[in-house]
């Protein structure tokens, strides 16, 4: 009888009927190749944390907590009104939910979620950070993030975080003659004084606010990517067959995996390669050009904060990504980083700047490949049909936690009581 | 056993089935060719250099940055060190260079030198390119690997 069936299936293969639903689509047939692909999208193929050696303290259970209760500081702002936790809001995944991120300005990103950044070698949109904790002063001194300085903040800790700071960081730096405002890279009142500073007092400051993006690290490091229903699938008894993920769902995966071609970039257990690639996402009007890693490449070179730089606690061996990185070519312009897909469903609107509002949109946009507009579009039109793209949108609906975990997980992020 | 029972009736339908998959896979998963050389070791471009190349750590997975082991010899089979080693590559299917810029970061002696920094960031066909400087003259080699 089966093989009856499944002559009768050839022939229609032989007369130039659709292969689809029989066997590429929505067969059981899985290779060894595919079953080994789909489990190392899956949790359980996460490595541990890999060390952070720039950061000694990245492990520290007390630099944990000063760094969540800075995390939550509003006070680390020019206006007090914007702490890390405005834009990366812990019950959203650790993001805003809008185009632009919102601080004590406007940005011209869209905020990243924080949930298994630690294993990102390259932070932001465009890489221009090299760790964590150089990540985390970043929108510390934008005008329009935070929009403070480095010797405010230095003077904050001082006054509210003392004890906490020495007993991760030993003693505060004497901080006497430092102005009140005084940075880099800050407003132009604030770089004035900051070249006024004797240098010993310009390092002690830097010391300073490096060490706060290092305990701020230290919690970010605690914030790891929750088991999706698509995880407990590939646990199950059920996997590969449908279970805990519907046949639609199913489908949507092998497509994520073959014609759709998603798995190229996303992938591994975060679905995402970490690098940079230009997918022809348009432009905002009214920002300014935004080049993407062409810049970052250049930045996280010449940021003082990075892996190579004196306030790193790592041995310039250690710093392999910087030693080994990619000089910036032609398709680093306007190439952004690849996204995490887990929980991406339920956290429009998407791309580096907000640009494109749902998750039909983002899949229409992939399978049009609209040509760059700078640089060089690696998309390939796709072919395919709206049910394929229901089952491509229906699987990445399956990368969120289950419902059942969600409150549990938002209780599990809530701040600690400030000092 | 459905599983086992499925895969017995794939291999029934083999002949046929493959002619569809194939056709369907070439089109969207752009398979590497199928008389791809995939050996670690060969003689250069012009012959001048026998080079091979060996992961420090096994497997060679998608993701984690890993080192490797080359080793060169001239066309007598001898040992070849203080050579200069350019690393290049990247994927031809899709047009794009590696994402790292590996280079050697030691002469281990007896012909063998140690690269680091290599990344793949994809599963797939991947090419790697030595641009080989040294005694015997300036060569060339490309291997394949397969992801």
């Amino acid at each position: 009888m089966r093989r009856l069936s499944f002559l009768v299936a050839a022939s229609l293969l032989l007369s130039g009927a659709t292969v689809a639903g029989y066997g590429l689509v929505q067969g059981p047939d899985w290779t060894e190749e595919e079953l080994a692909l789909v489990r190392s999208l899956s949790l359980e193929a996460l490595p541990p944390l890999p060390p952070d050696p720039s950061n000694r303290v990245a492990d520290d259970q007390a630099a944990t907590e000063l760094g969540r209760a800075l995390f939550f500081d509003t006070r680390l702002s020019a206006n007090s009104e914007v702490a890390c936790a405005s834009c990366h809001l812990p019950e959203r995944q650790f993001q805003d939910d809008l185009p632009l991120g919102q601080g004590v300005g406007t940005t011209g990103r869209r905020t990243m979620p924080i949930a298994g950044m630690a294993y990102a070698p390259f932070l932001f949109w465009d890489g221009r950070k090299d760790s964590l904790w150089a990540q985390a002063l970043g929108p510390l001194e934008s005008p329009v993030e935070h929009g403070g300085d480095r010797a405010q903040y230095a003077h904050l800790v001082t006054e509210y975080y003392a004890d906490e700071y020495e007993a991760v960081f030993g003693p505060l730096p004497d901080l006497g003659g430092l102005p009140s405002h005084a940075s880099p890279v800050a407003n132009p009142e604030a770089a004035a004084a900051w070249d006024a500073l004797p240098e010993p007092l310009r390092a002690a400051v830097n010391s300073v606010f490096a060490n706060m993006g290092k305990a701020i690290a230290a919690y970010e490091r605690t914030i790891l990517p929750p088991e999706t229903r698509f995880d407990a699938w590939v646990a199950s008894e059920d996997f590969p067959e449908a279970g805990l993920l519907s046949k639609d769902e199913i489908a949507g995966l092998r497509l994520f995996l073959g014609e759709g071609e998603c798995v190229n970039c996303h992938n591994g257990p975060l679905l995402t390669d970490n690098h940079f690639h230009n997918t022809g996402v348009p432009s905002v009007p009214g920002l300014p050009e935004d080049t993407g890693r062409l810049d970052g490449a250049r930045l996280v070179i010449e940021d003082e904060f990075n892996c190579l730089g004196s306030y790193s606690d790592a041995a310039p061996e250690d710093c392999a990504e910087l030693r080994f990185m990619a000089e910036p070519g032609h398709d680093a312009l306007r190439a952004f980083k690849t996204p995490s897909l887990r929980g991406a469903a339920t956290r429009p609107p998407y791309m580096h700047a907000g640009q494109i509002g749902t998750l039909d949109e983002v899949l229409a946009h992939y399978a049009t490949a609209p040509e760059a507009l700078d640089g060089h579009s690696e998309l390939r039109p796709l072919d395919l049909s709206q049910e394929e793209r229901e089952q491509l949108s229906a699987f990445l609906k399956s990368l969120e936690p289950k419902a059942s975990d969600r409150d549990h997980i938002a209780e599990a992020l809530s701040p600690s009581e400030s000092p | 056993m459905p599983f086992i029972r499925s895969r017995r009736a794939f291999l029934i339908g083999l002949p046929l089935g493959l002619a569809a998959v194939a056709t369907g896979a070439m089109a969207f998963m752009m398979r590497p060719p199928s008389d791809l050389d995939l050996s670690l070791a060969k003689a250069s471009v012009a012959g001048l250099y026998v080079a091979a190349m060996a992961p420090v750590q096994e497997p060679v997975t998608v993701g984690p940055m890993h080192a490797w082991v080359v080793t060169l010899q001239d066309a007598q089979g001898l040992p070849v060190d203080g050579a200069a080693i350019h690393v290049d590559g990247g994927m031809p299917q899709h047009g794009h260079g590696l994402p790292t810029a590996p280079a050697v970061t030691e002469a281990l002696g007896e012909g063998q030198y140690l690269v680091e920094g290599m990344r793949f960031n994809m599963g797939g066909w991947w090419e790697i390119d030595l641009a080989i400087e040294g005694t015997p003259g300036s060569d060339a080699v490309t291997f394949n690997l397969v992801l």
